[in-house]
């Protein structure tokens, strides 16, 4: 649908929309070059509404103009403005780029370095239509407000309902006062090191407690620069997907291993027949 | 006497809405300024001229709104973040890291917090099952990083930053475990900790630096209490910009597959 807040050409905007329907465009892509193509065409045909939109020729060349005003004999070849002088304007130039009569530098402008590359672009002349234009497929987008929005407040809302409701019945626990003369049994850490705890029953504790964490740190984040395949397909990726559910499991596994079927002493127990150890 | 005429709620309300004060709160395109209309340019406008497009782009691919893509869970976590933050504040009112013989002041501010301080117990098992989620939240979100393919570039740089984020929210986790000071905090620590003292080289300085002393202590209380309520959320936030800095700078949600 075009918008009516930037006028443009009806003719060109359903001739344009056709043919890249025709194409076989997504039609949201088609209808953005439709309508870049209409406000083109709808300025090219009245140069005048939009004096005031996209400053005149003159205008626009004026800060150019006036910095190389005292070398008033015109240039021998026209040439872009030089760069010393274009410095930090931004001129949103008309549609038919001006054939500029840009004096050459005279004063004393600093001589460039041998191989640097001639021409620095400082300026960037933008055409009117330019902040209109699609440049990059626009491909399937919706609005962050509301859709993206609203879904978040509500996926915020109900985490939220969640928490207090069950924070609300269950408590937290707090036992006695802490007692460094009193070792309870078991002594467990918090349950995402039980995974490692249990690794201490398997290997010396540097293995288990050093070695492994920080290989798993470091391993995690070495995982793209290792894993240089480019495809997102789960069918493509059947070995990473494969080694990444293995270990997560085995950290899983082991993990409720050192939640619910350890005891006193650390031993095994049948969380059913002997009962849970287990504090959050 | 002449009657004053009070204006009417609606005409109140829209006096509010017309004065200068409102309007320089709520830029064009908000949706509680006045003449918001649903159209796509005060829909875009709404993100852009909002502190939020510091966060957002004003589109986005529509499958990242699938919920079945990202589960939500970068925002969950965030946004558990958030109020783990709101509580912790509240706690801190009531909270002080003492520990010394004669009275664990940690201990009975905590028991306070749990019968004297209104809504005290509420605040506390939020903050307590709420980080317990957050750490769960963080590892699912992980999972879905990984299985979505979405750490191939140009984001393998994001994939590193959550990583460090994974890491600090163990940490903040951890930290927080210690200061009730009760048998479970000090008992869980010494095990959790006893694993430092295996560390090459550097065994003692390790733990050390860790316990501010040999043993689990009062000097570990104050320790990991700075370390949980200023040193690691400064550093989770600090990293929580980049990551999000990234995700617009990588061209948004990754995907479809
Ligand atoms: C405090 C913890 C974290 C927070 C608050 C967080 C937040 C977010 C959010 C809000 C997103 C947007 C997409 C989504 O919601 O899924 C995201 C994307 C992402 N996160 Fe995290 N994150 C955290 C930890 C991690 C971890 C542990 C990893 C991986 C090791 C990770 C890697 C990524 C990557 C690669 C993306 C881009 C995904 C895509 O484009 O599809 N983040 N994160």
């Amino acid at each position: 649908m075009p918008r009516d807040d930037v006028p443009l050409d009806q003719a060109t905007f359903d001739r344009v929309l056709a043919e890249e329907l025709a194409k076989g465009t997504d039609r949201r892509v088609a209808e953005g070059r439709a309508r870049s193509a209409a406000v083109r065409a709808h300025r090219a045909a009245n140069p005048d509404a939009h004096a005031e939109a996209a400053p005149a020729p003159a205008a626009g060349t004026a800060p150019a103009a006036a910095a190389a005003a005292p070398a008033a004999a015109p240039a021998a070849k026209p040439a872009p403005a030089p760069p010393a002088v274009a410095a930090g304007v931004a001129v949103a130039a008309p549609l038919t780029v001006p054939q500029r009569e840009a004096p050459l530098p005279t004063g004393n402008l600093p001589t460039p370095k041998k191989g640097a590359p001639d021409k620095h672009r400082l300026l960037a002349i933008v055409p009117p239509e330019g902040i209109m234009r699609v440049e990059r497929e626009q491909g399937d987008r919706v609005h962050t407000w509301p859709h993206l929005l609203i879904e978040e407040f509500i996926a915020a809302l109900i985490v939220f309902a969640g928490l207090v409701v069950f924070s609300t019945f269950i408590n937290a626990p707090l036992r006695e006062v802490a007692n460094p003369n009193l070792t309870p049994n078991p002594s467990k850490a918090p349950w995402y090191f039980l995974g490692l705890q249990e690794l201490l029953r398997y290997f010396h504790p540097m293995i288990a407690g050093i070695t492994i964490p920080t290989f798993i740190l470091v391993g995690l984040a070495a995982v793209p620069y290792v894993d240089r395949n480019p495809s997102v397909k789960p069918g493509d990726r059947k070995v990473a997907i494969t080694l990444f559910t293995i270990l997560f499991m085995f950290g899983s596994v082991l993990t409720i291993i050192g939640s619910f079927f350890r005891g006193p002493g650390y031993n095994w127990v049948w969380p059913w027949a002997q009962g849970v150890f287990f504090e959050l | 006497m002449a009657k004053i005429k009070l204006p009417s709620p609606g005409e109140l309300g829209d006096r509010v809405r017309d004065s200068e004060v409102w309007k320089s709160i709520f830029r064009p395109g908000s949706i509680f300024r006045k003449g918001y209309k649903d159209t796509s340019r005060d829909r875009a406008l709404a993100t852009m001229n909002n502190v939020l497009y510091h966060l957002h782009p004003t589109k986005v691919k529509r499958h990242g709104l699938k919920l079945t893509y990202t589960f939500c869970l970068g925002g969950i976590s965030f946004f558990l973040f958030i109020v783990l933050t709101v509580t912790g504040i509240f706690l801190m009112f009531f909270y002080r890291p003492m520990a010394d013989v004669g009275g664990a002041q940690a201990f009975t501010d905590m028991q306070n917090i749990r019968t004297s301080v209104f809504f005290g117990d509420l605040v506390r098992n939020i903050h307590r099952w709420g980080a317990h989620l957050m750490v769960l939240s963080v590892t699912l979100h992980m999972g879905r990083v990984f299985y979505t393919g979405a750490y191939k570039p140009p984001r393998e740089f994001n994939w590193v930053v959550g990583v460090i984020l994974l890491f600090l929210t163990l940490g903040l986790s951890f930290t927080g475990y210690l200061l009730p000071w009760d048998q479970l905090a000090i008992w869980a620590v010494t095990v959790g900790t006893n694993l430092a003292a295996y560390s090459p080289f550097i065994a003692k300085q390790a733990n050390f630096l860790l316990l501010g002393g040999a043993v689990v202590s009062p000097d570990t209380l104050l320790r990991w209490y700075v370390l949980h309520v200023l040193a690691l959320p400064f550093v989770l936030v600090l990293f929580l910009a980049v990551h999000f800095w990234r995700i617009r700078k990588d061209g948004g949600i990754s995907g479809p597959l």
